[in-house]
């Protein structure tokens, strides 16, 4: 088993292989069930976020050893639009579309690392990160 | 690919048992299908069971409430029952609020909540 595997997100379907996915190493890595649940939701919420704002992009899933410690990386990148205020999107409660996802700073409440590049016009760049205790 | 949750009637409430994760497409169509079993039937509570769910994202929790909210507007109570330990806990720390939701911790426990907001 590769410690690196990603599911391209394009339609509303790429979202459940892409939280499948997470779920599975996050199993098979020996997360507890909050924490797989934390890392599934969090996949589900990057995905549709890619999904929703950028049209395209992808999932990465790569296994992480650093200390000694075990952990999940989660990459979700795009070339869509950029978030043009980052302060603001990592605000709770702000949403650009009706509702619809709770957004980046709950994913960042799920998971212990949480890392975001994005520059207008070229893309999006996010990188979470939960650790096995 | 759409497989549709099933809505079982029994006597004046409606009991639904969501048995696999969600998809988008399942989840509005489930958000119909109630509605229109709803209207069919003039049940007056429905009970949706999550015990088999592992995890919430936002998207299936705005469904959610959605379609509580839309069963309300038709003069249906709704109770959901058992959340997972799993399920709370993540949905609490996305910070999704199911406010005004009424909730119990199974099946039995939801019907008999049910019965007594009905019968109030």
């Amino acid at each position: 088993m590769s410690n690196q595997s990603s599911v391209e997100i394009q339609t509303e379907w790429d979202i459940v292989a892409a939280r499948q996915l997470g779920r599975n190493v996050a199993k098979e890595l020996g997360f507890g069930t909050v924490d797989q649940a934390r890392i599934t939701t969090a996949i589900s919420e990057l995905a549709r976020n890619i999904y929703l704002y950028a049209g395209q992009g992808k999932i990465e899933i790569q296994r992480l050893t650093e200390n000694g410690i075990n952990g999940i990386l989660i990459i979700a990148a795009d070339n869509g639009p950029g978030i043009p205020d980052v302060r603001k999107v990592m605000e709770d409660g702000f949403s650009t579309s009706g509702g619809l996802g709770a957004g980046l700073p709950g994913v960042k409440r799920l998971m212990d690392d949480f890392k975001i590049e994005t520059t207008l016009g070229e893309g999006t760049d996010i990188r979470a990160t939960k650790w096995l205790r | 690919m759409n497989v549709r949750i099933p809505i079982l009637k029994l006597r004046d409430t409606l009991i639904v048992s969501i048995q696999w994760e969600l998809d988008d497409q399942t989840a509005i169509q489930f958000q119909e299908d109630l509605l229109t079993k709803l209207h069919e039937t003039s049940a007056r509570g429905v009970v949706i069971d999550l015990t088999s769910i592992d995890f919430i994202d936002s998207f299936i929790a705005k469904v959610l409430g959605d379609v509580i909210s839309m069963s309300s507007l038709m003069g249906a109570r709704v109770v959901i029952t058992g959340i997972q330990p799993a399920v709370a806990i993540t949905l609490i720390e996305l910070g999704i609020r199911l406010e005004d939701v009424m909730t119990a911790l199974d099946l039995e426990n939801g019907l008999d909540k049910l019965q007594l907001e009905l019968e109030a």
